[in-house]
C-alpha cells in the first residue's frame, strides 16, 4: 500500500506533463478566442453594397442556403494570403460566399478587389465595424459559416488554410447541404 | 544626492496614462467615471494582456465607444458587460466569472494547498506514533560505557 503512495508524485507529473504536451500541438493558437456565437442566429444587419446599384446584404436574406461570410480588408495582409482559396471555395455550388469589407474605405476595397479578383457573390461594406462586433469579430480575416436557417455553425479566425478547408469546412458544408 | 533620489523615485512612479482619446470621453463625469471603471475590467482581444482602457488597438477604441453608448442608453454596469460577453464570451472579462467551468480555476490553488497541508500533517502524525525505544538494561549500559570510552 505504501508503494502505491510513492507512485502519486509520478502520476501527478504524468498528468501535468500530458497537459503540457497537448499544449505543444502544432497549429494551436493559444491566443485564439473561441466564438460564443456558434449555434446562435446571425446578428441582425443591413449593410450597403460596395458598388452602388448592386444589392446590399441583410441578415434576413441569409436563409435558404448555406453562406460563408468573409470579413476582409485591403490593409490586411493575411487576407491576401487566403484570397486564392476563396476562389476555389466559390466554385462550390452548395455555398454562397459574401464578403464584408471591414473598416475599409470604398476606394481601397475596390482597388483591392480589382487587383486580386472578386470571388464574392456579394460585397458589402461595414466601415464603422459595428456589424463585425455583433459577430464577435476581433481581427481580420475571419469567416463565418451560416446554415440554411441563419444559424452560425463555424468560425475561422485568421486566414483559411487548405487543411482547414478540407478537414473542417467541406465536411460541414456537406452536412449542412443535405 | 537628495535630488537624484527624488528623481529616481519619481521615475519609478507608475504613470497610468490610458489610451482613451478626448473625443471619446463622455460629457457627464459620473458616466465617464463608470465607463473608465468598466473599461479597466474588459480585456482587449488584440493585445490580450491589456485592458481596453490601455490598449491603442482599433478594436479597443471601438469597444470603448460602444461601452459609452450603452451607458448613455441607460444600461447598468452588468448589462454593459453582458452585452460584451454575449458577443465575445467570458474571456473578454479580465476577472473570470465564478461558473462551473471556472470552478477549478478559482478553487484549484486552495485545493492544492489543502492537499499539501494534509499530506504534511499525516506525515508528521505518523512520525510521532513511532514508540521511543525501551530504556537500556544495566548490562547494556555497562557495555555501552565500555564501547564509548576512548581507547
Amino acid at each position: 500500500m505504501r508503494r502505491l503512495l510513492y507512485l502519486l508524485p509520478v502520476l501527478a507529473f504524468a498528468v501535468i506533463a500530458g497537459w503540457f504536451w497537448l499544449g505543444l500541438a502544432p497549429n494551436r493558437d493559444p491566443s485564439e478566442v473561441p466564438s460564443v456565437m456558434i449555434g446562435k442566429q446571425v446578428p441582425d444587419f443591413d449593410l450597403p453594397p460596395l458598388v452602388a446599384g448592386t444589392p446590399g446584404l441583410k441578415s434576413s436574406e441569409l436563409k435558404g442556403h448555406v453562406t460563408l461570410i468573409n470579413f476582409f480588408a485591403s490593409w490586411c495582409v493575411p487576407c491576401r494570403a487566403e484570397h486564392p482559396l476563396l476562389f476555389t471555395l466559390a466554385k462550390d455550388s452548395r455555398l454562397q460566399i459574401d464578403g464584408i469589407a471591414y473598416k475599409n474605405k470604398q476606394s481601397d476595397t475596390t482597388a483591392y478587389l480589382a487587383e486580386l479578383g472578386n470571388p464574392y457573390a456579394r460585397v458589402v461594406v461595414d466601415e464603422p465595424g459595428r456589424t463585425a462586433i455583433d459577430f464577435g469579430l476581433y481581427g481580420v480575416p475571419e469567416s463565418y459559416l451560416i446554415d440554411r436557417d441563419g444559424v452560425i455553425r463555424f468560425r475561422q479566425v485568421g486566414p483559411f488554410t487548405e487543411d482547414v478547408i478540407e478537414q473542417q469546412l467541406k465536411p460541414l458544408i456537406a452536412e449542412l447541404s443535405k | 544626492m537628495m535630488r537624484r533620489v527624488l528623481l529616481i523615485l519619481a521615475l519609478l512612479l507608475p504613470v497610468t496614462a490610458g489610451a482613451i482619446e478626448p473625443s471619446e470621453m463622455l460629457k457627464d463625469p459620473a458616466l465617464e467615471a463608470r465607463a473608465r471603471a468598466i473599461s479597466q475590467e474588459i480585456r482587449c482581444l488584440v493585445c490580450q494582456n491589456q485592458t481596453i482602457d490601455d490598449s491603442n488597438a482599433d478594436l479597443a477604441h471601438d469597444l470603448r465607444v460602444i461601452l459609452r453608448e450603452r451607458l448613455l442608453a441607460g444600461d447598468t454596469d452588468q448589462q454593459v458587460k453582458d452585452y460584451l460577453t454575449a458577443r465575445y464570451g467570458d474571456f473578454i472579462l479580465l476577472k473570470p466569472p465564478f461558473r462551473a467551468r471556472t470552478l477549478i480555476l478559482w478553487i484549484g490553488p486552495a485545493l492544492v494547498f489543502l492537499a499539501g497541508a494534509a499530506i504534511i500533517m499525516v506525515a508528521a502524525l505518523r512520525k510521532r506514533r513511532v514508540a521511543a525505544p525501551a530504556p537500556l538494561s544495566a548490562e547494556e549500559s555497562q557495555r555501552l560505557a565500555r564501547l564509548m570510552t576512548p581507547e
